[in-house]
């Protein structure tokens, strides 16, 4: 007889895929390194279109960081399901014994990890570069590692959605950017607070709210996106 | 020779229609696969073979009519080989996204060892050949403790000798109570007896 067919646990299963898509974005470290060069480039730029003074520049900094952090987190959710889906690997992972949710989980967390979490550790070097106060940087990095694992969730959706596509890359944006905004919203504003000396935890209360709501539903999202996507 | 199929089985249809562009691919497809059963599903270019397998494993949902029972955890290859060209093909298997179970790694050497890969285990997955790439995902079948094998031309870019070992894997798969639905052209030439689903001629008897 066959031996007795028993799946990993979900927890070991997630940590593999975890695991896994580490290793792949640690063997194309440009793709890692993209979304930082991105952000340094922009930041660099503001100082020559909107002019060197550096109050004016501080006037601007909390918007400015949080703008250019949402645009390059919209550059790479594209990336996340594609070349899975290009060369089969996702259908495998639709068929998985596991539910789908955690290995959606683990893909966006593994996401999350290489572009969110380094943008918002590197994120005070580019804020000395504008002049942001720095009491405000505490704000900043707090509501970026909140805010940029809302947007990688959000965008999750739209990489879903649009995995199946030739050219999904502006469908994407289409589809989540409006998401996006109230991140931005509440993301800026903890920044200007902090600027103003007065208290950011309302908002960064409320980006932990919605990085709540997001995990609890954007995966069941997203697996449906996938399963539509793969069935089409 | 072993015993014929029996037992419950690991997968059952009923009334399966499907039409593709306007076109009736097969209806009212109803069969059972129990353990013991080598079923080769037959049929011209378009006859819906792949898109049978796809309904079979539950990738595909939508789009057809009828009923699908999966009584087991099932093994699903399909056209794409899902090897990852950046992973070695050790970890292509050890972190497999199927998530079937966790391998050791001296299973995984004997697996690779098996499909002819020897000393390619800890080589990046894109200096290999598509014809490696395809062994690399047939290792899984030296691998899985799934009963049910749902393989989609599972010969494709295969050598000769690399066929005939599929031929004695499958045929000691089904021997040891699993069971195998497979799409291929070539007539199987393994001593068990094969259930042919003719998707042109209708049903087997």
């Amino acid at each position: 007889m066959s031996a007795p067919a028993e799946a990993p646990a979900t927890g070991a299963f997630c940590l593999a895929l975890l695991r896994r898509q580490l290793t792949l974005a640690a063997r194309r470290p440009i793709e890692i390194g993209n979304p930082l060069l991105f952000f340094a480039m922009v930041v660099a730029l503001f100082p020559l279109g909107l002019g060197p003074a550096p109050d004016k520049l501080a006037g601007f900094a909390p918007g400015i960081l949080w703008i250019i952090a949402l645009l390059s987190n919209l550059l790479t959710s594209e990336t996340v399901f594609r070349s899975d889906f290009e060369d089969g690997s996702l259908e495998q992972l639709l068929l998985a014994p596991q539910p789908l949710f955690m290995s959606v989980l683990a893909y966006i967390g593994a996401h999350w990890l290489t572009t969110g979490l380094l943008l918002a550790l590197v994120s005070p070097v580019f804020a000395l570069m504008i002049n942001l106060p720095g009491q405000a940087i505490g704000a900043l990095v707090a509501s970026l590692l909140l805010g940029t694992a809302v947007l990688s969730l959000v965008g999750g959706i739209g990489a879903a959605l649009t995995v199946g596509l030739k050219r999904g890359g502006m469908l994407i944006s289409l589809l989540i950017l409006p998401f996006y905004m109230p991140v931005l919203i509440f993301g800026s504003a903890a920044v200007q607070n902090a600027v103003l000396g007065t208290p950011a935890v309302p908002y960064l209360a409320i980006l932990g709210a919605m990085l709540c709501l997001a995990i609890a539903l954007a995966p069941l999202a997203i697996a449906a996106g996938l399963r539509i996507s793969v069935d089409a | 020779m072993s015993s014929g199929p029996s037992g419950e089985p690991l997968l059952a249809v009923h009334d399966l229609c499907l039409e593709r562009g306007g076109r009736e691919l097969f209806r009212d497809l109803s069969f059972e696969v129990r353990p013991g059963h080598l079923v080769q599903v037959d049929g011209p270019n378009g006859a819906g073979k792949t898109s049978l397998l796809r309904i079979l494993a539950g990738l595909s949902r939508y789009g057809f009519e009828g009923r699908v029972e999966r009584h087991s955890l099932l093994l699903y290859l399909g056209h794409q080989s899902a090897v990852k060209a950046l992973l070695t093909p050790r970890e292509n298997l050890a972190w497999h996204v199927a998530g079937e179970s966790a391998y050791g790694d001296t299973e995984i050497e004997d697996a690779l060892n098996k499909v002819g890969l020897y000393g390619y285990e800890d080589v990046p997955s894109h200096a290999l050949s598509a014809g490696q790439h395809r062994r690399v995902n047939l290792a899984r079948l030296y691998l899985s403790r799934s009963a049910l094998w749902l393989l989609d031309e599972p010969f494709t870019a295969i050598d000769k000798g690399g066929v005939a070992e599929l031929e004695k894997l499958l045929v000691e798969h089904v021997q040891r109570g699993g069971a195998v639905v497979m799409t291929s052209h070539q007539p199987l030439r393994v001593a068990y007896q094969v259930t042919m689903l003719s998707l042109t001629d209708g049903l087997p008897a």
